[in-house]
């Protein structure tokens, strides 16, 4: 018949995944406003089931000589403006408002979902109608077409509510359709369906889940939507006069407001109650199935927040305790320390990392993934998770204090003199944005030009970086162009403000073999050309060979080894080096059995990336 | 983008004639006897045929539609059947009430749900919390108890505003705006908590995007990420429910007119369907048709200002 409101949105998304559903149940008991309004709402539905055994007057006998009687031994809440009772009508209306409600959000959701579902997957002519058909009923208001629909057709509730659950279905049809519509483009649909899985099975897999939180929602304000609009045709005067509703009740204490203000404040409270019920547990439920998400956001609020106390503090320039460096030296870590908080305590990722980059040269940062290349990178500049937990003895760059510097202050140096290239190209750039307008943005804000000098530059530069076309890329979007296309974009744009050092965090991965080698070319030619120092993210050995000076091998979190590329390549001292090495040049002797534990350095090198040049001269 | 906008127009007014349409003949199928409601119970059947035919009902629904549709088109919406007043005289009248609490409401909305929307996405803490749960209380409770709490507490008790009557804009600005204060802010409510919640929801996800951490790696401040950026790209899925609850707004201003005393398009509405005048619920339904098309005009326009990708579509 009709589906339960909140259980039947959780297990049709969840269809067949008993495992998933258990959970969601056990996790629900744990959370105690969904349990407070769990109880509520079966407090409330037991109540109104059971009107006739907790109450024996007639919600409907009126009576002249009980007119307004105040509460009292007869009248618990006393009487209405015909001496109706009023705790027998809120009981028996709680059956009206559930049951109505229910009818509603069933028939929305056995309209909407697979509408949506059907419309959002396979597109085409099937969306076209669907759409048309929801636009059609989304065109008149409900409460207007509920007036005619009564006025004309039926008094009855039930019909109304049919009637109400058919118009508001186009909303859970838009909702679906727009879920199942972000997720279909998605790559791993694509995967999926490429890899021959059935339609029936992607849906299941992977367009139901992302259909079920925002449908949860949806169905709660459905349900509250219901309730209220069903409260309101019966306060507008509508509906059955055989049924005792809480609507009905408010439209008899409204006539009475001047002299019996309290009849308001029963059907007022108790519709409140369960609408605000059902949707804080409809909240719980959402909260919990997008559970770990939200649980980094306020991790990531928290730590925002202390940032911008702790810029407050240091507002002043860095304390001058550190040792003189030589002249040429641009970036200076020691003891650097990244951990993140996970399940009762923290876990460290990046573990005591020192490393030196001179003006001019080429730093790689080489180490499979999970190594904390991307980590260490990423906190030089600042930007790690604000969860992150980051600590350094020093972390100097150009004469200043990083780990000191405040919020405003790292700004200014963001992206003037340190700039950063990310690895994959379409996701780096601001979809909504033209890509002139994202690059001219922070180099206006830097140098403090005009919108006219920042094209001007822009386009030299975008020409500079080997775009053939400029003017028209800069007024595309990042849609608009290929993903090598975007990444020289994105290199223009890390180099636009004449930086000193460049953060490249695997710059080449996600590009095609062609396209790697321009780009790395690309850097090389720019390093040259501007004298910048550059750290360079990589798992790969052969762009180091092609690119460093300096490489930097990381594992588990620690330097193993840090030597001049050429002896690198020649002589390498760790084992863990050397696997790496074994496994990725092509006719290299047979790897020997790792037996080091992992991160535990042995190299008889000196452990930082320091500038001893002179070892290889 | 123009060619898209054209159709969606031409599609609107095929839409407006087809709900029209529906209505038209929802009413004229209910059985219910008109000429009889009018002429009274103690009529004879021959002075309820004698109204029947004066009102053209005596003839074949076929041609009664047609001869509807052609003077509808012509912009003629026919006169009551019960005061023989025209219908677009009554809805004139009434327009500037509903439209006044309607606009102000979506106004409303939208400049505290970006408001509070951003804060509860940045800030941590018992503020989102509290916006969350203020928001999710918000949204259940039903507009027209908001509604009666409001001219109870804030007109009745408190007599700042006036309880009741609307003060044409022409009249007094002050008082206008007076006036539909109240109303506007019953209305306003749930359109302002579901748009706040999606707000905060499509903020969240935006934020964990890689071009926000490049945008600040380029230096831009927070601020200027958060409330440019990121406000731009989570805005689309906000002005979709934003949208959607204009219609809500619409249907919410039947129920509020009647709590705050409007002579608006909502009691006319409420009155005509009671008593089943036809021509005067087909003018309400075809006006309601027409703002909400507009209405969804305006949100595609500005869909595909803040979505370059749906633009070049």
């Amino acid at each position: 018949m009709t589906i339960p409101p909140i259980d039947g949105i959780v297990a049709a998304p969840a269809g067949g995944n008993i495992a998933r559903k258990r959970h969601v149940a056990v996790q629900v008991l744990q959370d105690p406003v969904a349990i407070c309004s769990l109880a509520i709402l079966l407090i409330l539905i037991l109540v109104s089931v059971l009107a006739p055994f907790l109450t024996d007057q007639d919600p409907l006998k009126s009576s002249l000589a009980q007119t307004l009687a105040p509460m009292g031994q007869e009248h618990l809440l006393g009487a209405d403006g015909v001496g109706r009772d009023v705790v027998a009508r809120l009981l028996y209306g709680g059956q009206t408002s559930l049951a109505a409600a229910l009818v509603a959000v069933g028939v929305a959701f056995a309209v909407g979902l697979p509408a949506g579902l059907l419309g959002g997957y396979y597109r085409g002519r099937a969306d076209a109608i669907l759409a048309w058909a929801s636009n059609f009923m989304m065109a008149v208001p409900a409460i207007i077409v509920l007036l005619v629909v009564m006025a004309a057709v039926s008094q009855s509730t039930y019909v109304a509510m049919v009637v109400l659950g058919l118009i508001v279905s186009p909303s859970v049809y838009r909702l679906v359709r727009a879920s199942v519509v972000s997720v279909r483009e998605e790559l791993f649909v694509d995967a999926a369906r490429v890899s021959g899985l059935s339609d029936a099975r992607i849906i299941r897999r992977h367009i139901l889940p992302v259909v079920q939180a925002p449908s949860i929602i949806q169905a709660a304000q459905i349900f509250g939507v219901s309730i209220g609009i069903q409260a309101g045709i019966a306060f507008l005067g509508l509906g059955s006069p055989n049924e005792a509703s809480w609507g009905a009740m408010l439209n008899d204490a409204f006539a009475n407001i001047y002299v019996a203000p309290l009849l308001l404040l029963w059907p007022g409270l108790i519709i409140c109650l369960t609408t605000a019920s059902l949707a804080l547990l409809a909240n719980s439920l959402r909260d919990i199935l997008g559970g770990s998400r939200k649980r980094t956001q306020r991790h990531l609020e928290r730590k925002r927040d202390a940032e911008s106390s702790s810029a407050r503090e240091a507002s002043t320039p860095a304390p001058a305790d550190y040792a003189p460096v030589a002249e040429d030296v641009l970036l200076v870590v020691e003891n650097l320390k990244v951990n993140y908080p996970v399940d009762g305590g923290r876990r460290t990722v990046v573990d005591g990392v020192s490393l030196t980059v001179s003006r001019g040269q080429v730093l790689g940062l080489v180490g499979e993934s999970g190594s904390g290349k991307s980590q260490t990178a990423f906190s030089l500049l600042g930007l790690l998770p604000p969860e992150a937990r980051v600590s350094a003895e020093r972390l100097h760059f150009d004469g200043v204090e990083l780990n000191s510097l405040g919020r405003g202050a790292m700004n200014r140096l963001r992206g003037k003199r340190i700039a950063y290239v990310p690895q994959e190209p379409m996701s780096n750039l601001d979809p909504a944005f033209s890509i002139g307008s994202q690059l001219a943005e922070p180099l206006r804000q830097h140098l403090k030009i005009s919108a006219k000098e920042a094209r001007t530059r822009l386009l030299g530069l975008l020409e500079r970086v080997g775009i053939n076309d400029p003017a028209r890329v800069y007024d595309s979007y990042p849609h608009q162009v290929s993903g090598g296309m975007a990444q020289r974009v994105l290199i223009a744009g890390a180099i636009s403000c004449d930086p000193d050092l460049l953060i490249a965090d695997e710059p080449t991965t996600a590009l095609d073999v062609t396209v790697q080698a321009e780009i790395l070319d690309l850097i090389r030619s720019l390093q040259a050309e501007r004298n910048m120092g550059v750290i360079l993210v990589t798992h790969d050995f052969g762009v180091v060979a092609d690119l460093c000076d300096r490489v930097a091998v990381m594992h588990t979190g620690k330097i193993v080894e840090a030597a001049e590329v050429r002896d690198l390549f020649a002589n390498p001292q760790d084992p863990y080096t050397r696997m790496l090495l074994s496994s990725t040049l092509e006719g290299a002797t047979p790897r020997p059995p790792l037996n080091r534990k992992p991160g535990v350095p042995n190299s008889t090198r000196p452990n930082p990336a320091l500038p001893n040049r002179a070892q290889t001269a | 983008m123009v060619v898209f906008l054209i159709r969606r127009l031409l599609a609107g007014i095929l839409l407006v004639i087809l709900v029209a349409s529906a209505t038209y003949i929802m009413l004229n199928f209910t059985g219910s006897d008109v000429a009889r409601n009018i002429v009274g119970e103690t009529a004879t059947p021959e002075q309820a045929m004698a109204k029947a035919a004066e009102l053209g009902l005596d003839r074949p629904i076929g041609v009664r539609y047609f001869d509807w549709l052609g003077t509808t088109f012509t912009g003629n919406l026919g006169k009551s059947w019960f005061n023989s007043v025209p219908v677009s005289t009554t809805l004139l009248t009434a327009l500037p009430v509903t439209l006044s609490i309607i606009l102000g409401a979506l106004i409303l909305s939208a400049m505290v749900s970006v408001v509070l929307g951003s804060i509860a996405a940045v800030r941590a803490g018992w503020l989102d919390k509290s916006i969350q749960v203020g928001a999710v209380l918000a949204d259940s409770i039903p507009g027209f108890l908001v509604a009666l709490i409001l001219a109870m507490v804030v007109a009745v008790n408190l007599g700042w505003l006036p309880a009741t009557g609307f003060v044409p804009f022409q009249r007094s600005v002050v008082e206008w705006l007076r006036s539909i204060t109240l109303p506007s802010i019953a209305l306003a409510f749930g359109a302002t908590a579901a748009t706040t919640q999606q707000l905060r929801g499509s903020m969240l996800d935006v934020l964990r995007l890689d071009f926000v951490r490049t945008l600040r790696s380029r230096g831009l401040s927070d601020r200027r990420v958060i409330f440019k950026h990121v406000l731009r790209n989570a805005a689309p899925p906000a002005l979709t429910v934003l949208s959607l609850q204009f219609i809500g707004l619409v249907g919410g201003a039947v129920i509020v007119e009647k709590v705050f005393g409007l002579r608006g398009i909502g009691s006319i509405a409420t009155s005509a369907a009671v008593q089943g005048d036809a021509p005067v619920v087909l003018g309400v339904v075809i006006v309601m048709v027409v703002i909400v098309v507009a209405v969804n005009l305006i949100a595609d326009l500005a869909y595909g200002w803040l979505n370059p990708k749906v633009r070049a579509e």
